[in-house]
């Protein structure tokens, strides 16, 4: 084959990933005047943004007018065990506000207030009703409203299109070489730069929220290209994922129901988050079930209740009612709103959770407790960038959303998740703009590059015989699941590292069977060296970070340890080719950020009610 | 038609079957699937005739002697297996007018001011998750194939909720009933029957656009105005 058969598509620059951050990257290239491509691996409109139910987090005051994007920020550095990027975190809280009043602009309709403002709910760790939200099924409306806006951009839009690796031009990034799913033709994306908004890697654990497409791609293709990655240990387990029937466990249940005043309870009836809340959130969490109840009810002076503590604590205290005994019939607890709610507010509210409990598990909320139990949800680490500009550490590649690294930290506040695609979507694409105006002449195509990435895909259909991708796909489940899952040790680790070792060697020998028109297989099959590479770094992240810190946790180094405060863990592809993992020492915080996030949550309040900020 | 058997767990989806198959006796059996919850409307298929989502599809609704026949959207050109071409339905979207907000409606603050019982109704229309079930069912794509001249269920609670939203300034009736076929329906409600989302959109969209419809270019009143002064009434 030579490259003059393979199709090529030249634009300044290329969108991998057509989620929330992907589109909201895409849109800002192309107001910038930027020929712009997004590429994605499903149909437009079905990215895993639009599984995000609860809400849009960010400080607009409209419920509690005492909201200011400095809480917001504490509560996002306290969240993410204060390990999060300063900067990142900062710009997130500034300017979450006006990304989410632009997509009212391009035609969102969030839930109202009285007053006919944005409605907000409260969510785990955030200290005010901040979430912006519809329903339940806020991803939905985000994901339409930019696809809707976004098709009317000028943007080129390539459906069911899998990218396989970057192309570069020397230390530049020159392109991608990407698959159509329907014919299993390649193509080569020739551009100037990339932005990566693959999202996380979920499917490399059994018990998980994520969709087939989770596969770590933006990771693995980063990693390939010589970029570097932060924080992979830190993978986030949802504390409420269903459990019951065995094929639908993991599916997630929204936070929301918590947020709305659902309560956790084990098979003995206890509320046993009231047992488990962290001395960092004493002080503001409530102690007994009258606060809590007053809380719900509206008393602002009256504490939180235990149940909206960060998802790191709730996933953990789960694990440990279900460990010792205390669990559901199917493993689990029960999470209850039918005893808090009215039927009708249960519908209103949750309309979606009531429909996938009807359906799916044959229960009804509004009446019986649902059980719930932890599920893989969400990946903090990922390819490392500039907070301003989101550029990698590779000239001309961008990382926005998901599969980015650094903004949360130990630990993702539920809500952060969409403020943050669309606020560092918008700055990929203004990173993205100021590169290729300082760019002085177009890189170009090295053939032998693109040549060799698309031999790699295509030997996979040509082996006469091989493993079936499935089943190993399976192993490399099975392993993530217990070697490297909401507990972890050194013995664990290194067990499930020589399992990853051995799954390394013999994924060159996975064959898919029949054609290469849609054929899930393949697809399956090419995914599993992305799914690797996040599996290998997240796995010796964990090894590295001798403690416990937000969604890591180790058993044999049970608390926070202050020498790990001070660095974060970075993986990249050495020369020899094997996969590297050093302690970084982290840039020194900005004085003005450090106060803030650790002021008294009374003394903040004051200094943003006396205006002195 | 293949015909493949597998064993079935409790609790399982006819997706989770059809995964199953995939794993064990056909690798590259195409199906298109996502979230797996109803949420993102990729798994539509044809499950013994009847138009449905395969992940929210349980199969003890079906006897356990029975065949199960799982057939692609018929309104659509097939790619594989069980995956259509629903390209026509992204082009259909492009054609409509974008929401264009009323920057008048601002407070003082910048914030558009809504009441919740004026969004209600687009609220519904914006529960749609594109599985496209409903242009499958419709007589007018499925039966007549007029994809020419009806742009669809989808797309008619789409311009719905863009005529109905609070904010929105611009006219998209002439283009309902010209280009996009309003006229088209005859209101069998079989694209609210098939509707995961139980949207009502025959009642709450077509039918108040239909009239939206007749009271400008039908009503007896305003047709002998402009006769007699060829003038347009807003």
């Amino acid at each position: 084959m030579n490259l003059s058969d393979i199709k090529t598509i030249e634009h300044d620059v290329i969108v991998v990933g057509a989620g929330g951050a992907g589109l909201r990257a895409a849109i800002e290239c192309s107001m910038k005047g930027l020929s712009t491509g997004l590429v994605c691996k499903s149909l437009l409109g079905k990215a895993h943004t639009v599984m995000a139910e609860g809400g849009v987090a960010a400080a607009l005051g409209n419920v509690d007018d005492r909201d200011h994007w400095k809480v917001h920020f504490r509560d996002t550095m306290r969240g993410g065990k204060f390990l999060n990027v300063w900067r990142m975190a900062e710009l997130h809280a500034k300017q979450a506000p006006v990304r989410v009043r632009e997509l009212e602009e391009w035609g969102a309709v969030f839930d109202r207030t009285k007053s006919g403002l944005i409605n907000q709910r409260n969510f785990g760790g955030h200290r005010y009703p901040r979430l912006a939200h519809v329903g339940d099924r806020t991803g939905l409306e985000i994901i339409r409203t930019l696809q809707d806006h976004g098709i009317h951009q000028g943007i080129d839009v390539y459906m069911e299109c899998t990218g396989l690796d970057l192309l570069k031009d020397q230390d530049r990034i020159s392109g991608m070489v990407a698959m159509w799913r329907e014919t299993g033709q390649f193509v080569i994306f020739k551009t100037k730069a990339v932005i990566l908004a693959t999202g996380g890697a979920g499917k490399a654990w059994k018990i998980t929220s994520n969709s087939w497409e989770y596969t770590g791609d933006g990771s693995g293709m980063a990693y390939e290209a010589g970029a570097e990655l932060i924080d992979m240990e830190f993978t986030q387990f949802h504390p409420t994922g269903m459990v019951w029937p065995p094929s639908v466990r993991g599916i997630l249940v929204t936070e929301g129901v918590r947020g709305e005043g659902g309560i956790l309870i084990n098979n003995e009836g206890k509320r046993f988050m009231f047992d488990n809340i962290p001395e960092r959130f004493i002080a503001e969490t409530a102690d007994t079930e009258e606060e809590a109840g007053k809380w719900l009810a509206g008393d602002k002076n009256a504490r939180r209740p235990p149940e909206l503590l960060t998802r790191d604590v709730v996933a953990r205290a789960i694990r440990k009612e279900v460990k010792e005994g205390r669990g559901s019939p199917h493993g689990g607890v029960f999470l209850d709103i039918a005893s808090r709610r009215s039927a009708e507010d249960i519908k209103r509210k949750l309309p979606s959770m009531y429909h996938q409990f009807k359906v799916l598990a044959e229960l009804d909320i509004t009446t019986e407790p649902m059980e719930v139990g932890p599920t893989l949800h969400y990946c903090m680490g990922g390819v490392k960038v500039d907070a301003d500009s989101q550029m990698s550490s590779v000239q001309g590649l961008f990382a926005c959303g998901e599969c980015s690294g650094g903004m949360h930290g130990a630990n993702r506040l539920g809500g952060n998740s969409l403020s943050d695609l669309l606020v560092f979507g918008k700055l990929a694409g203004d990173g993205v703009s100021d590169y290729i105006n300082a760019l002085s002449g177009p890189p170009s195509i090295e053939e032998k590059q693109a040549l060799l990435i698309v031999r790699n895909a295509t030997d996979i259909l040509n082996r006469e015989k091989g493993k079936n991708p499935y089943l190993f796909h399976e192993d490399l489940q099975e392993v993530m699941q217990n070697n490297v899952g909401i507990v972890r040790s050194k013995e664990l680790l290194k067990e499930g590292l020589a399992q990853l070792e051995n799954l390394r060697d013999s994924v060159k020998n996975v064959k898919a069977e029949g054609a290469s028109q849609f054929n899930p297989g393949w697809h399956e099959a090419i995914a599993l060296r992305n799914l690797l590479i996040t599996a290998e770094a997240t796995a010796k992240s964990a090894l590295i970070r001798e403690e416990s810190r937000g969604a890591h946790t180790r058993i044999d180094f049970p608390d926070e340890r202050d020498e790990f405060l001070d660095v974060n863990v970075i993986t990249y592809k050495g020369e020899d080719g094997s996969m590297k993992v050093k302690k970084v020492n982290r840039p020194e915080s900005p004085a003005e950020l450090n106060r803030i996030a650790n002021l008294s949550i009374e003394e903040l309040e004051q200094e943003i009610k006396t205006g002195n900020i | 038609m293949k015909e493949y058997q597998s064993e079935v767990d409790r609790g399982m989806v006819v997706l989770d079957v059809i995964h199953r198959i995939q794993t064990e006796s056909a690798n590259d059996l195409a199906v298109r699937w996502n979230c797996k919850a109803g949420k993102c409307g990729s798994c539509s298929v044809e499950i013994n005739g009847k138009p449905k989502l395969a992940c929210m599809t349980r199969m003890n609704e079906y006897n356990s002697d029975e065949i199960i026949s799982i057939r692609p959207m018929k309104t659509f050109p097939i790619v594989k297996d069980l995956v259509t071409d629903v390209s026509w339905n992204y082009e259909q979207n492009k054609r409509i007018t974008p929401f264009t907000p009323n920057q008048e409606r601002k407070n003082r603050n910048g914030d558009y001011v809504m009441m919740q019982e004026d969004v209600d109704r687009i609220q519904e229309f914006r529960k749609c998750i594109e599985c496209f079930l409903c242009q499958d069912v419709c007589h007018v794509l499925r039966d007549h194939d007029r994809k020419d001249k009806f742009i669809g269920p989808r797309f008619m609670i789409r311009l719905a909720g863009l005529d109905m939203h609070p904010l929105d300034i611009k006219d998209r009736i002439p283009k309902i009933k010209e280009d996009f076929g309003s006229g088209m329906c005859n209101i069998t409600r079989c694209c609210t029957d098939v509707c995961p989302e139980n949207i009502q959109i025959t009642d709450n969209g077509i039918i108040p656009l239909k009239e939206r419809v007749a009271d400008r270019f039908y009503d007896p009143v305003i047709w002998l105005w402009r006769k007699l002064f060829r003038k347009k009434l807003a």
